[in-house]
């Protein structure tokens, strides 16, 4: 392997009247009862961004896997540089040129940095690795990437932004002129996110095709040069990003004029539900005390590390706590697992819903019972009567979209499979809801109904705490915000109708 | 609203069955052959003929050779042939030599002979066909046997039992790996402690109980002994399982050396056979409508643990901690004790499975289970549960235990030498779970 060119990309030419770097007309793609994509057009030039929006569901996933080899598209076609191609493994994508960064990310958790970016195409000597010149060509392209990222420690050890890192350095080490990136901000604090994009301006300006995917649209405003559009497997919009507004995305992205994003509602706060005092465990979380009220959402929010997830898994008992007091309707609960704190009355809708909110494999209907089978059981034996009836209750409540109640949960899309996660909690009537980024990766339409739904809640006297890492989520729904930063609360805002993103970022710096 | 099942689903969920009553079907197959009655059956056929041939009162022999079966035979045809009114002369079972002393004592007291009622072995004796020339003065008796049959000697009533009886240990100890194993666990140490638990029930009978004289009481308190003791193995195993997180094939590892080790410690590297006669009621009686004891049991046992993993809160927590012992956790789910009781009920099936083979065997061996926890596991992978926990039925595993056996059945009755068996058996396997993938695949 040569080692890489003075500019980080061997790449030229960002003419405009050469053919596309990436063009895809046509493409259709259906699975099993699903068709997926029906049609989708896209064009992405060198030297450019392009976001793809849409909804969970309108298709931007497979097309995803359609450009890195992993799916093979039904009807269309795919060229790169005006040449067709048809890609039947991502090996053949990868030696086109694309690289494709998915949101679970393609690394080798006990390997290092190097060895990851060199996995299969390792420089050798006489059926050697050469180690000293792997090292020597990565800690270069690091530099001229400026970043810096420790290439001894494996994998696993490096922060979520590292291992990203890690990921378009591979891309560049491979020679690769598109880069799909899905999701690349969902994990990283805003600081982070700062970098990526000016790693992708850098890139950009090299002459890269970038074709990024997100739901955060404010990213899109800032880092993307064209938007295409998809619902429901097909094109809606592609245009200039300055020739759309952020409610116009919203409304081709749902196919409806969206009222507004935040429905409104108006509840008296009642008295103190659970109050939480002197919570500690190790630095994460070093003192923390505050009250949840009935008919309150209380909005937990910081940086990420801030320690939000670990105050309130101890609040549920999921991990021990150092120190602490907690009473709920002035009792003093003696909580030691989360069986203790549902005992008490309250739920925990996690912040991963793939790897502790719900048993991917197993059928909606099983997720739904489990934390409430207690109660549904007559002498060890399940009611499987009262668990349909309940299920079909919460299913039309909730508006659940699903074929069948004993499909596998994880065949759900996000939104849907958020929705089992309220209803399993929402059936066992908690008292006090803990919802730790309760719209992550969720498409508009679906966080709107989960707002409408904690509307009722609260409006229903019961009590949430809320933790979000999206400030105008926070600002939009919270009653009260309390700001975190390593593991101390550092600032209370009450007034939230008067209250700004800078003000809640100060806070979280502090 | 309850769907119909649809097929491709019903094939996924019983494929296995499918499999198993192809194999069935083979074997039938290879087998079929010429077969006669034995026993009662062929005694009551015998009786008939003998009536309706002969005149009420007629003087009649019976004859038997001395193979299993053929003393019931005996024994009944003389009994109903007396009570229809014939006047039975001599009743013999054994060899031909025996036969020829009861036909010259007839010949000496001077009396004829109307009819032998023969099996179809003993009627096939020289002795009985060339009766004329030798016996000239007992007048010509008509030789009466049982009427053949072609019909495959797989599906034989008898061979279905004996594979039953068979897998009886390996299937019931596969329901705790079952349980294990759809936690996401693995139990390594279940051979050794069938060979524990057999050391154990027969040390207790011959050492505490009264050894060849034991009583009834005794002989349940030993077995009831070894497998509360096993029952406490697996719960140790499930101890540092949970408490400690050792992986389970570590830990089970670890146990199937210990208990290995101890059972020869007890046995003093013998076999213990100081157990009185009625000790096989486990293992080899059959009491309900000549079901073997062992499968009537394992029968009760697949019935509780269905009911129990489809039916009940504790099986829906089994499947959840394999599926995901967090979401599990976070949903108020005891994932500790769930995993405490799989580990338990695996060390108690393997305990009972001992005592079984003890019955079996009438007498504990530290040799006992050798290998059984690799063969238990191959029953489970075979039934379609996955090694990587959260999926799995008990009917399946019931499927698999039946598949290995009637495998190795055939094989036997073809006369397939045991070192081949062992390679085919191990392409099954290898099969079975790549049929799985496949159907997965699709």
């Amino acid at each position: 392997m040569s080692p890489p060119s003075p500019s980080v990309l061997p790449l030229s030419s960002t003419n405009p009247t050469n053919p596309p770097l990436l063009s895809l007309s046509g493409i259709v793609k259906s699975f099993p009862g699903v068709r997926a994509l029906r049609g989708v057009n896209l064009r992405l030039h060198a030297g450019e961004v392009l976001a793809v929006l849409g909804e969970n569901g309108a298709g931007k996933s497979t097309l995803m896997k359609i450009i890195g080899g992993a799916h093979t598209a039904d009807a269309g076609t795919l060229a790169i540089d005006g040449q067709e191609q048809r890609f039947q493994s991502p090996q053949e994508s990868r030696a086109a040129g694309v690289a494709v960064i998915y949101q679970e990310f393609n690394l080798v958790p006990a390997l290092t940095a190097v060895e990851n970016i060199f996995l299969g195409q390792e420089v050798t000597t006489g059926g050697f690795v050469a180690r000293r010149r792997e090292r020597e060509q990565v800690a270069a392209l690091f530099q001229r990437m400026g970043v810096e990222v420790d290439l001894d420690e494996p994998c696993r050890r490096l922060s979520t932004a590292q291992q990203q890192l890690v990921e378009i350095a591979k891309a560049l080490i491979h020679k690769a002129r598109i880069l799909v990136m899905d999701e690349p901000t969902a994990a990283l604090t805003s600081h982070e996110v700062e970098k990526l994009f000016a790693l992708m301006r850098e890139l950009r300006r090299q002459g890269m095709g970038i074709l990024y995917i997100s739901h955060r649209l404010e990213e899109v405003f800032t880092i993307a040069d064209r938007v295409t559009i998809l619902r429901d497997g097909g094109n809606v919009s592609d245009c200039p990003i300055h020739a759309i507004t952020r409610d116009q995305m919203i409304e081709r992205m749902v196919g409806r004029p969206l009222d507004q994003e935040f429905p409104s509602r108006r509840v008296k706060r009642g008295g103190p539900r659970l109050e939480v005092s002197g919570l500690r465990r190790g630095k994460a979380v070093q003192g923390i005390s505050f009250q949840v009220h009935r008919g309150e959402i209380l909005a937990l929010t910081g940086l990420v590390g801030a320690g939000r997830t670990e105050t309130v898994r101890l609040v549920f008992g999921a991990d021990p706590r150092d120190a602490g007091e907690i009473r709920l309707d002035g009792q003093v609960l003696d909580i030691r697992s989360p069986r203790d704190a549902i005992d008490a009355g309250m739920g925990l809708l996690t912040e991963d819903r793939k790897l502790q909110g719900l048993v991917l494999r197993h059928p909606i209907r099983e997720n739904f019972s489990l934390p409430n089978l207690r109660r549904w059981c007559r002498r060890g034996f399940v009611q499987r009567r009262r668990e349909r009836s309940e299920l079909d209750r919460y299913i039309a409540a909730l508006r659940i979209r699903l074929s069948d109640p004993e499909e596998r949960v994880g065949n759900l899309s996000g939104g849907n499979q958020q929705k089992v996660v309220l209803a399993k909690w929402l059936a066992r009537d908690c008292e006090v809801l803990i919802f730790d980024e309760p719209t992550r990766g969720i498409d508009v339409g679906a966080k709107y109904e989960i707002y409408l739904l904690m509307n009722e809640l609260v409006a229903a006297g019961k009590s949430i705490l809320m933790i979000s890492s999206e400030l105008p989520e926070v600002l939009g729904m919270a009653d009260r915000i309390l700001v975190l930063h390593e593991g101390r609360i550092t600032g209370e805002i009450t007034d939230v109708a008067q209250a700004t993103q800078e003000q809640i970022l100060q806070l979280a710096h502090a | 609203m309850p769907e119909p099942m649809k097929p491709a689903r019903w094939l996924a969920d019983y494929g296995m069955i499918l499999v198993l009553v192809l194999l069935c079907a083979f074997f039938s197959a290879v087998t079929y052959s010429e077969q006669s009655p034995t026993g009662e059956a062929a005694a009551g056929q015998v009786v008939e003929a003998v009536l309706k041939a002969v005149p009420k009162g007629a003087r009649v022999l019976v004859v038997a050779s001395d193979q299993p079966g053929d003393a019931v035979f005996a024994a009944r045809v003389e009994r109903d042939l007396t009570a229809a009114g014939a006047r039975v002369l001599a009743t013999v079972t054994g060899e031909p030599r025996n036969a020829r002393e009861a036909l010259q004592k007839i010949q000496a007291a001077g009396g004829l002979l109307d009819a032998i009622a023969a099996t179809r072995v003993a009627g096939g004796w020289r002795l009985i066909t060339d009766l004329a020339s030798d016996f000239p003065s007992l007048g010509s008796p008509r030789v009466i046997t049982p009427a053949s049959y072609r019909w495959p000697h797989f599906l034989k009533s008898e061979n279905l039992l004996n594979i039953a009886n068979q897998i009886a240990v390996i299937a019931i100890v596969a329901i705790g790996m079952t349980l294990v194993i759809i936690t996401g666990g693995i139990d390594l140490s279940v051979g050794s402690l069938i060979a524990l638990s057999a050391v154990l029930a027969a040390g207790f009978i011959r050492d505490r109980a009264g050894g060849m004289s034991a009583s009834t009481g005794g002989m349940v308190l030993g077995c009831l002994l070894a497998i509360v003791v096993c029952g406490a193995v697996g719960g140790f195993s499930g101890l540092m399982i949970t408490r400690f997180a050792i992986p389970p094939f570590i830990v089970t590892l670890a146990m199937m050396l210990v208990g290995s080790g101890l059972a020869y410690i007890l046995a003093q590297g013998q076999s213990i056979y100081q157990i009185p006669d009625s000790f096989v009621w486990l293992g080899r009686g059959a009491d309900l409508f000549g079901l073997p004891n062992a499968v009537v049991l394992l029968l009760v046992l697949y019935a509780l643990a269905q009911v129990l993993m489809s039916r009940m809160k504790l099986g829906r927590y089994l499947y959840a901690v394999g599926g995901n012992a967090e979401a599990a956790r976070l949903s108020g789910v005891p994932v500790r004790r769930v995993l405490l009781f799989a580990y338990v009920a695996s060390g108690l099936l393997a305990g009972l499975g001992g005592v079984i083979m003890a019955s079996q065997l009438k007498s504990g061996s530290p040799t006992y289970g050798n290998m059984y926890e690799l063969y238990v596991i191959a029953a489970v992978v075979v039934g379609g549960t996955s090694l990587s926990g959260g999926e799995g039925r008990m009917l399946g595993t019931l499927t698999g235990a039946f598949t290995i056996a009637v495998i190795q059945n055939g094989m036997n009755l073809t006369n397939v030498e045991s070192y081949t068996q062992k390679v085919v058996l191990g392409l099954v396997i290898l099969g079975a779970v790549l049929l799985d993938k496949l159907r997965q695949a699709r």
